[in-house]
């Protein structure tokens, strides 16, 4: 047991630490449009200095990081709280998954564009009827010569507005089981048969949108891992957005948990017991979040896969945020309840995080099911 | 970076859970639980394997290991809910290695470690494992940790629920001569082996549920199958492994990082407490009628992790010293 990094790790922190310090992009400024374009300036930045692509093996123009590099690395980037890279579904999910199951020509034609950020990428998987059950969707892409028509809607399609592809499941068999029908495209948001609408959510922002598909053409060289296989594809994608998202994780709380303590102070509740009940209880389970991370990546080190233990690290970050912010929020006051508050704003936006990249209901399923081995329901 | 027992490490826990298997299978703990006894030759057999002086040092009879070698121990000895001084003499001798004079040190550690002279803890209000011990290290109302010769000494027994331990009333703050060391490390140390027995408690208790989770059938399916049972067992899986992340960290900062020991044995203590409680009860929730009745072994852990929660501190005791540590001041 040792939980102090080596030297060749603590000089990577310290370049790391460096390099963010004298690059720092600063605020980010307000409203969607130049928020996204500071975002993609970032990325710029980041990628001139290789850290655009930290997880990407260095033939495929990334840095080629070892597992605790990556850790350290979004450690890092919570600590300096420094704004994500624009192509963040690009970068953990797209780009992972062309090089596990692309062709030599479509790691040629779309990796470089990813890790640059002069192409954005969403995500289109979940559709209205098809959240938690993926497997069931319903949009479908038909045969035509050369290429592929796709008909049907997604929605929660992150920077839809903004993208240039869009990593999309489609039925492509309507007689195969639900799990063996489907099939993994790259897709050309830039074209007639695509449909874009903001979906505002209870924060009043529109950060997703449902985006329509109305025989949108997909040339057959975009098929990504062969017709039929997009399940699997898929999977593959699902398993990196949860590793790729939750590296920075504890670092983003345990700042967030400094901030609570300022403000307890500030409003004069430091002395409230049940103030500082709560406060040692989110500190404890904040802890437990870091450590835990710490175990899954050493356990992820000697086999080489996330293992089904890191649900309980994503079911717990959701309840950290949220009730972190609760507390911020009855600490404020009336404050608490004014729009556009960054507390408020968290208050809002964190009930979703037990809902995106998996319900907590779903990492229950999957730790009874594949940690404990329980039986399926279904 | 390598948050993982090494190989050694990994031995001594193997060879806990097998020894502990064989000895202490579930008809053995609740004839000595029932009777309100120990066995005196396992007691004999486990101290010549030299677990009473795990962490004591060699100078003194000890084997000169570390907390973290420590904590692995009290974890097995917590899930196979074994009856033995082995926490209370572990905890005497932390308390004395770290805080005692050299004369101290020398008159009680060897027979802490050797098992020959066991020792008892206490706090103002309870003793532990007193009967049959050659001495006892109590915490005092007084803010003062003694030592008591319990040559002559006559014990006054108390009829806890926990029958897998024996207490007694309180010595007092009069006996015995104070320790003049610093005690907080040695009490750190204590927090963390009493935290490491209470995730055993929580990972049996939770082990057990799956299984009957498994097997139970009710309207033609496995228990384990609904998910308003598959869920609790989920959140047995979460109770459990926070506490356990929050323990090994703490042992691992006791021997590495003394630095960071206050608040990581605070929060270990804390997490701990609740989850074997929480995991407890969730078990008997899960085995319905079955595990609230005497013949199921579930209420010996349960009524272990009631006494190991309540043992020096409170998880809402521990919550406040982490606030205090937090920088609520």
């Amino acid at each position: 047991m040792d939980l102090t990094l080596n030297d060749s790790e603590a000089a990577f922190r310290d370049e790391v630490r460096t390099w963010l310090e004298a690059n720092h992009p600063g605020e980010e400024p307000a409203g969607d449009i130049e928020a996204f374009k500071f975002r993609r300036a970032w990325q710029k930045q980041m990628h001139e200095a290789g850290w655009a692509g930290i997880s990407w093996p260095k033939e495929f123009g990334g840095r080629g990081a070892t597992l605790i590099e990556q850790a350290i690395f979004a450690g890092e980037m919570a600590r300096a709280d420094a704004p994500s890279p624009a192509n963040i579904l690009g970068l953990v999910m797209g780009g992972p998954v062309i090089m596990a199951h692309g062709t030599d020509e479509q790691k040629e034609r779309w990796l470089e564009p990813i890790l640059s950020g002069e192409e954005i990428w969403c995500q289109g998987f979940s559709e209205p009827e098809s959240g938690s059950d993926l497997a069931s969707l319903k949009t479908k892409a038909v045969k035509e010569n050369g290429g592929w028509r796709a008909t049907g809607q997604k929605v929660w399609t992150t920077f839809a507005h903004e993208s240039k592809w869009c990593m999309l499941v489609a039925r492509t068999d309507q007689e195969a089981p639900k799990h063996k029908g489907l099939t993994y495209f790259i897709c050309d948001m830039e074209q007639e048969g695509v449909e874009i609408r903001p979906l505002v959510q209870i924060t009043g922002e529109a950060e997703f949108n449902e985006v329509f598909f109305e025989g949108a053409y997909i040339p057959d060289e975009n098929v990504v891992g062969g017709e039929g296989n997009g399940w699997m594809v898929a999977i593959t994608t699902l398993m990196n957005e949860r590793a790729g998202l939750g590296g920075g994780a504890a670092v983003a709380i345990s700042r967030d948990l400094g901030r609570l303590v300022e403000l307890i102070k500030e409003h004069d509740l430091q002395d409230d017991p049940v103030v500082r009940q709560k406060v040692a209880d989110l500190s404890i389970r904040a802890e437990a979040l870091r450590l835990g991370g710490m175990r899954a990546l050493t356990a992820q080190m000697k086999t080489g896969i996330p293992g089904p233990e890191g649900s309980i690290g994503k079911w717990e970050w959701a309840k950290l945020n949220q009730d972190l912010a609760e507390l911020a929020c009855d600490v404020l006051g009336v404050e608490g309840l004014e729009k556009g508050g960054p507390w408020t704003y968290k208050m809002l936006r964190s009930r979703a995080n037990s809902i995106e990249g998996g319900t907590t209901e779903v990492m229950k399923n999957i730790i009874a099911e594949r940690v404990l081995g329980l039986p399926r329901l279904r | 970076m390598r948050f993982d027992f090494d190989d050694e490490q990994r031995e001594i826990k193997d060879t806990a859970r097998q020894f502990l298997a064989t000895r202490f299978k579930p008809e053995k703990v609740r004839e000595l639980a029932e009777a309100g006894t120990y066995d005196d030759s396992l007691w004999s057999e486990i101290s010549e394997l030299g677990w009473a002086g795990i962490a004591i040092d060699e100078e003194h009879g000890g084997q000169g290991l570390g907390m973290v070698e420590l904590m692995i121990l009290c974890e097995e000895l917590g899930h196979a809910c074994a009856p033995l001084p082995f926490l209370s003499n572990a905890c005497a001798g932390l308390v004395v290695e770290t805080a005692g004079s050299e004369e101290q040190k020398g008159r009680w550690l060897p027979g802490i470690a050797s098992g020959e002279g066991r020792g008892a803890f206490g706090d103002p209000e309870v003793l532990i494992d007193g009967e049959g011990a050659a001495c006892a290290v109590v915490y005092g109302s007084d803010d003062e940790v003694r030592v008591v010769d319990l040559d002559g000494v006559s014990l006054e027994p108390l009829d806890l629920i926990d029958a897998t331990r024996r207490y007694s009333a309180p010595l007092g703050d009069g006996a015995g001569e104070t320790v003049p060391g610093a005690f907080a490390p040695a009490t750190d140390r204590i927090l963390i082996a009493v935290a490491a027995d209470l995730v055993g408690i929580a990972q049996r208790a939770m082990e057990m549920a799956v299984e009957y989770a498994k097997d139970r059938k009710q309207f033609d399916r496995p228990i384990g199958a609904y998910q308003a049972v598959s869920h609790q067992c989920a959140e047995m899986l979460y109770d459990v492994e926070e506490a356990r992340s929050l323990t090994y960290f703490a042992a691992w900062a006791a021997d590495a990082e003394p630095d960071s020991l206050p608040m990581a044995a605070a929060m270990a203590k804390a997490r701990a407490s609740e989850a074997a409680w929480s995991v407890c009860k969730s078990s008997i929730q899960v085995h319905g009628g079955i595990g609230f009745t005497w013949e199921h072994d579930l209420h010996f852990l349960l009524k272990r992790a009631r006494a190991g929660a309540r043992l020096f501190g409170t998880a809402s005791q521990h919550r406040e010293r982490v606030a205090a540590l937090a920088g609520l001041g």
